[in-house]
């Protein structure tokens, strides 16, 4: 393959990887806050379908996605009611709204089914465009997929550089702490259990008015995607630079498939299609793998230099929640 | 600024942490406020940091009423409190900590923080690298970085609750020399403890709480034994103990040291004979309660040997301790030892030996009907286990083990219980130590430990003494023990 | 009846009213008129004695699977992953028949091999889910559901693969078996009376389990409080690998039965969502084994009954899952509802 088909290809992993990076990165600032949101899968689904319906109906593509955004900021404030003020299971809600939003996608969605409608165009940026090798993959993208570079920043920033994301941060790890220093801890995971919402309620349109356009039902090849989604979260550390990286990886992953699955046509496509799977069971095997008892004895008995060694890279890979995630927090 | 509290009104359920509570603080004093646990120390502290709010009562700031209702209202007054275990983040940097909370724009303004801090430190002479992780400080540096924090934030009243566990000499020095450096600058500090040194030495004036009232007030010159009365109440006759002649020992201890990342309990040796009862005293957190999950097989021990009925044990599971005649009843019930959603009946039929793959409900139904009439548990078969009052769940609990036992580890058996329950169950624990059944209990009622115990054992930062002859001890002197005065060279080493 | 159960029922019932009203509004507004589209659903489900039939052979699977997530739920564990666990049983039960169908054995013992294989194929996945948790850390929700995919891939792959149809591979599925290794139906009929019998021993089985037994009462209270069932001597992770193999079992067995009983071959999806469904019917009876029988009667009949929705109205039949999906976010929503209004008496 020639450089330019590979930047090419390249620029597509990383248009790809847009949809999945809103949905990873609005669950990192959910989990930040101490909420889980397992609901990715049927948010995606519903805003996808959601997305398309509004901009088909109206032609106006910027209206899909803002109704997406609405869809993710809706399921998420069921999320957050139930868990904040009703203080029920948020695994069971999260798991029965994924469920509930993904037939109700599939119910509603039939009208649009397998039409044509609107999609964004490439918007290559003037001047930019031409830079060697860095215009070609970033500056020949869509506008979403600009956003998408843009989002990763913007929640980097707010999280570690900025007073109010340090209080996030501190409602994540010890909300006992953070209400002593004057947090309305309740307020606040409303809010950005409601914000990660949004943000995840756009990577339906990301898909159904970009990537993958249109609406094709069971056919659209996204059911599954919030579930990595989740795992990407979590083998991101709950940092938007290593979600980032999971979900570029991920994509790229997909599209090496997809290469040599052309160039090794005896490989079953199946293989391809589930491994990330598989690959998801064993990111998160090694981000917990350190603190299992039979792993320390082991590491115990094992010569000096290997130990260290070992440890070291058990350390990097190691991803610890933020305390409270889950947790419902009473003040009395 | 002067602190008021008028009438100060706190209860939680049937527990009345505060009855009624009067104190002024002047301004520039260090004020101590000193009793056991339990006495409702920490929760007039946290009604005054905006923590609870009152149920009845007021506070006066320079004499002007104010609501403080959260603790941001606090902080807003000028009122903070660093509490005992700090509530800081621990994965965050000591910068991030010092900023968090402190109102300011969008940006983080760290440089600006660095700067005050830095000022701050050097006042202070506390030496803290702003960018280490919170996780890599001792206890006495977190709580030098809160002090310096709420500072900043503009605190004129700053408590401090027992801010003397867990942290070194050396520290303390420091945390003493800061306290009256802020005391000289005309703040108001209020000292919480049960350490009668630490209060002796520091503070202007001792208010002593008991059972949730006020019970009085001193000035410097402080009488120790005037402190501990106050504090715990005059002695009482001691009852009627129950002397085992056997001499058979059950359970021998040899230098056993147990750690965890507070504390260290050094080298204890000690020889249970068949059916001895031996009290654990000492404020929470002294290292009783580690002590007491290491001889049941529930916590690392890192050198000495544990005996069970001439067993070696060391080391073991859970299990294995169980196996051999050690039972455990914690002191959070519902919390580790009742499983809250099952009623009594499947309590105890869970608790016992199997028979068969089917449960014979009938049977298990005579079971608890006998067992709730034997231990007078008030409360049916059919009763879940939350419903219970904290007293029949205590009853619930022993009436839950099985025999016989060589060694009964109880946390806090009569914690929160009438003087009815009390009497009844310390029957049932003789009547166990007649069939030859060991006990190992912690307290803190003082007056329960000289009435039942054969010997007893103090425990003070991680230190403990020989065991104590409980005829020979007062109420006075245990309480001075458990201050931490009166200790002798023979005590075995502790520390941090 | 005591006041506070009266209060429960009225809040399940309220649920069950809200959920119908919201799916009216969802019926609205697709254009579908309501009330017709409900009697459609009825109609679909016990119009016929055929379609009361296809309710019934729905019903199978469905309590098998629902046993299968009570024996877990009571041990606090969520197997998301009984889809992938039905799925290998159904892989298993394929291989086994494919391997003796040829031989000398009596087809009773083969189609019995069958459902044996079955369910030691899904209790395996279940221990490989059980296993990632208890010694990888890995939340069996992911574990669970990563395995789901990996299992329908690989019958894919089966399918187009080493085991499919003479001539060209087809979505349709592997080779059907001769009628020999078929499940006993009914005549004129492809209700399997054994496959209701068995499902039903089974939902059966496991209420007793979880009431009668010991076994049960230890597994409930490792759910409940892991700590004090550790303190009072269960050994804790035994039982919850132990709950694992039970539900994989199930699993497997239902996957086996829908080979040899319903389908007659392996084709894809074959675990046609009872894995997630019976997630639901044992959130929606509060884990209540005896309820599991009616609901998922219910449940059954919604499903069945929505494929006329999708012929008379042509509206997609996962409006039966958007029902159904409400009614347990409704119940859900109440249960926390009920508890913060009691709080306040």
């Amino acid at each position: 393959m020639d450089t330019n088909a590979l930047l090419i290809g390249l620029a597509g992993v990383l248009a790809t990887a847009a949809p999945v990076l809103f949905a990873v990165i609005g669950e990192t600032i959910t989990e930040r806050a101490g909420i889980i949101n397992l609901s990715l899968n049927g948010t995606i689904l519903l805003s996808a379908m959601g997305g398309f319906t509004a901009a088909y109906k109206t032609g106006n593509i910027f209206l899909g996605f803002l109704t997406g955004m609405l869809i993710g900021a809706l399921v998420a404030l069921v999320i957050a009611f139930s868990s904040i003020t009703l203080k029920q299971s948020q695994v069971a809600v999260g798991f029965v709204l994924a469920l509930a939003c993904r037939d109700l996608a599939y119910f509603l969605g039939v009208p649009v089914m397998n039409q044509s409608g609107p999609r964004l165009t490439i918007w290559s940026i003037p001047g930019l465009k031409d830079i060697p090798i860095a215009g070609t993959l970033f500056f020949k993208q869509d506008l979403i997929t600009y956003l998408s570079f843009l989002v990763i920043l913007l929640a980097w920033l707010w999280i570690f550089h900025t007073r109010p994301g340090l209080m996030l941060r501190g409602i994540g790890e010890r909300p006992a702490a953070a209400f002593v220093r004057g947090a309305n801890v309740k307020r606040l995971r409303y809010l950005y259990t409601i914000l990660g919402g949004a943000i995840v309620g756009l990577a339906g349109p990301a898909y159904s008015l970009s990537v993958k356009a249109g609406w094709m039902g069971t056919m659209s090849g996204i059911d599954g995607i919030g579930w990595i989604a989740l795992s990407i979260t979590i083998f991101g550390g709950w940092n938007p630079l290593r979600a980032a990286f999971g979900a570029y990886l991920f994509a790229f992953l997909q599209w090496l498939g997809l290469v040599l699955q052309s160039k090794i046509p005896d490989v079953p496509t199946q293989v391809l299609q589930v491994a990330p799977f598989p690959l998801m069971i064993l990111t998160l095997l090694l981000v917990n793998i350190s603190d299992a008892e039979w792993v320390e004895r082991i590491l115990a008995a094992m010569p000096e230099k290997a130990r260290r060694w070992t440890m070291k890279l058990l350390r990097a890979l190691r991803a610890s929640p933020p305390v409270s995630l889950g947790v419902p927090f009473e003040s009395e | 600024m002067n602190v008021e509290l008028r009438e100060i009104y706190k209860s939680f359920g049937p527990v009345h942490a505060n009855n009624g509570i009067n104190l002024k603080i002047q301004a520039g004093t260090i004020q101590g406020i000193l009793g056991e646990n339990g006495a409702g120390k920490s929760t007039l502290m946290k009604i005054l940091s905006g923590f609870f709010r009152a149920d009845q009562g007021e506070i006066l700031l320079d004499d002007r009423l104010v609501s403080i209702h959260s603790p941001s209202d606090a902080i807003h007054h000028g009122v903070g409190m660093l509490h005992q275990d700090p509530l800081d983040f621990p994965p965050m940097r000591v910068i991030d900590n010092f900023i968090l909370g402190h109102k300011g724009g969008l940006s983080t303004g760290q440089a600006e923080a660095n700067r005050d801090f830095k000022k701050l430190s050097e006042q202070f002479s506390f030496f803290i690298d702003p960018d280490a992780y919170i996780d890599s400080l001792t206890v006495g540096e977190r709580q030098q970085l809160e002090i310096l924090r709420l500072i900043w934030l503009g605190a004129r009243v700053l408590i401090f609750d027992e801010p003397t566990t867990g942290i070194s000499a050396a520290q303390k020095v420091k945390l003493f020399e800061a306290l009256r450096l802020l005391a000289q600058q005309g703040k108001t500090v209020l000292f919480v403890s049960h350490k009668l040194e630490d209060v002796e030495g520091l503070c202007t004036g001792v208010a002593v709480l008991r059972q949730g009232n006020l019970v009085g007030e001193v000035k410097q010159p402080y009488s120790t034994k005037k402190l501990v009365e106050m504090m715990f109440g005059k002695d009482i006759a001691v009852g009627e103990r129950n002397p085992c002649s056997a001499d058979d020992i059950t359970v021998s201890l040899s230098k056993l040291s147990i750690e965890d990342y507070r504390l260290k309990v050094r080298e204890v040796n000690l020889d249970l004979h068949c059916g001895e009862v031996i009290g654990m005293a000492g404020m929470e957190g002294s290292g009783q309660g580690l002590f007491l999950r290491a001889v049941g097989g529930m916590a690392h021990t890192v050198g000495g040997k544990i005996l069970i009925g001439g067993r070696d044990l060391t080391g073991r599971s859970y299990q294995a301790f169980k196996k051999y005649g050690v039972a455990f009843l914690p002191a959070a019930r519902l919390e580790e030892g009742l499983v809250p959603g099952l009623n009594l009946t499947e309590h105890f039929i869970l608790a016992e030996k199997a028979t068969g793959f089917f449960i014979n409900w009938e049977k298990g139904h005579l079971l608890a009907e006998k067992r709730i009439k034997e231990f007078d548990v008030r409360g049916t078969p059919e009763n879940t286990v939350e419903s219970l009052s904290g007293g029949n769940q205590q009853r619930a609990l022993l009436a839950l083990l099985r025999e016989p036992l060589n060694l009964l580890l109880l946390e806090h058996p009569t914690r929160g219980l009438d003087i009815e329950s009390t009497i009844y169950i310390w029957n049932k624990l003789k009547e166990r130590c007649k069939s030859g059944t060991s006990i190992l209990f912690i307290s803190s009622d003082l007056e329960e430990i000289l009435q039942y115990s054969d010997r007893v054992l103090v425990f003070f930062s991680g230190k403990v003494t020989p065991a104590l002859d409980s005829t020979t001890l007062t109420t006075e002197k245990l309480g001075e023990l458990i201050g931490g005065k009166g200790w002798t060279e023979s005590s075995s080493g502790g520390g941090e | 009846m005591r006041k506070n159960t009266w209060i429960n029922l009225g809040f399940q019932v309220g649920a069950l009213l809200l959920a119908l009203l919201i799916t009216t509004l969802i019926l609205v507004a697709v254009g579908a008129p309501p009330i017709k589209s409900y009697l459609s659903i009825v109609k679909g489900a016990f119009g016929s004695t055929r379609n009361v039939v296809a309710v019934l052979i729905t019903w199978s699977p469905l309590l098998l699977t629902t046993a299968g997530v009570l024996v877990t739920f009571s041990a606090g564990l969520w197997n998301i992953g009984m889809e992938g666990q039905m799925t290998m049983g159904a892989i298993f039960a394929t291989g086994a028949l494919r391997l003796f169908q040829n031989t000398s054995i009596p087809p009773a013992m083969i189609i019995a091999l069958g459902i044996l294989a079955g369910i030691l194929g899904g209790a395996l996945w279940a221990a490989l889910a059980g296993a990632l948790k208890t010694f990888g850390g890995v939340n069996e929700i992911f574990g669970g559901l990563g395995l789901n995919f990996v299992a329908t891939a690989l019958t894919i792959y089966l399918v187009f693969g080493p085991w499919k149809r003479p001539g060209v591979g087809s979505m349709s599925g592997t080779q059907p078996f001769n009628k020999i290794l078929w499940l006993p139906t009914l005549p004129g009929t492809e209700l399997s009376l054994w496959s209701l019998g068995i499902s039903i021993l089974v939902i059966g089985l496991v209420y007793l389990l979880l009431r009668g037994t010991h076994f049960g009462l230890r597994l409930k209270a490792v759910g409940k409080n892991s700590r004090a069932a550790f303190l009072m001597g269960v050994p804790t992770w035994q039982y919850s690998i132990f709950a694992f193999l039970l539900c994989g079992a199930f699993a497997g067995l239902a996957g086996g039965i829908q080979v040899t009983g319903i389908y007659h071959r392996l084709l894809p999806n074959i675990s046609n969502g009872y894995g997630f469904l019976g997630l639901l019917v044992a959130m929606l009876v509060n884990y209540q084994a005896i309820w599991a029988i009616p609901i998922a009667f219910f449940f059954a009949a919604l499903n069945f009954g929505s494929v006329q929705l999708q012929i008379q109205y042509k509206l997609d039949s996962s409006f039966a899952g958007v029902l159904q999906d409400l009614l347990v976010l409704l119940v859900l929503l109440g249960e926390g509802a009920r508890q913060k209004l009691m709080k306040r008496r």
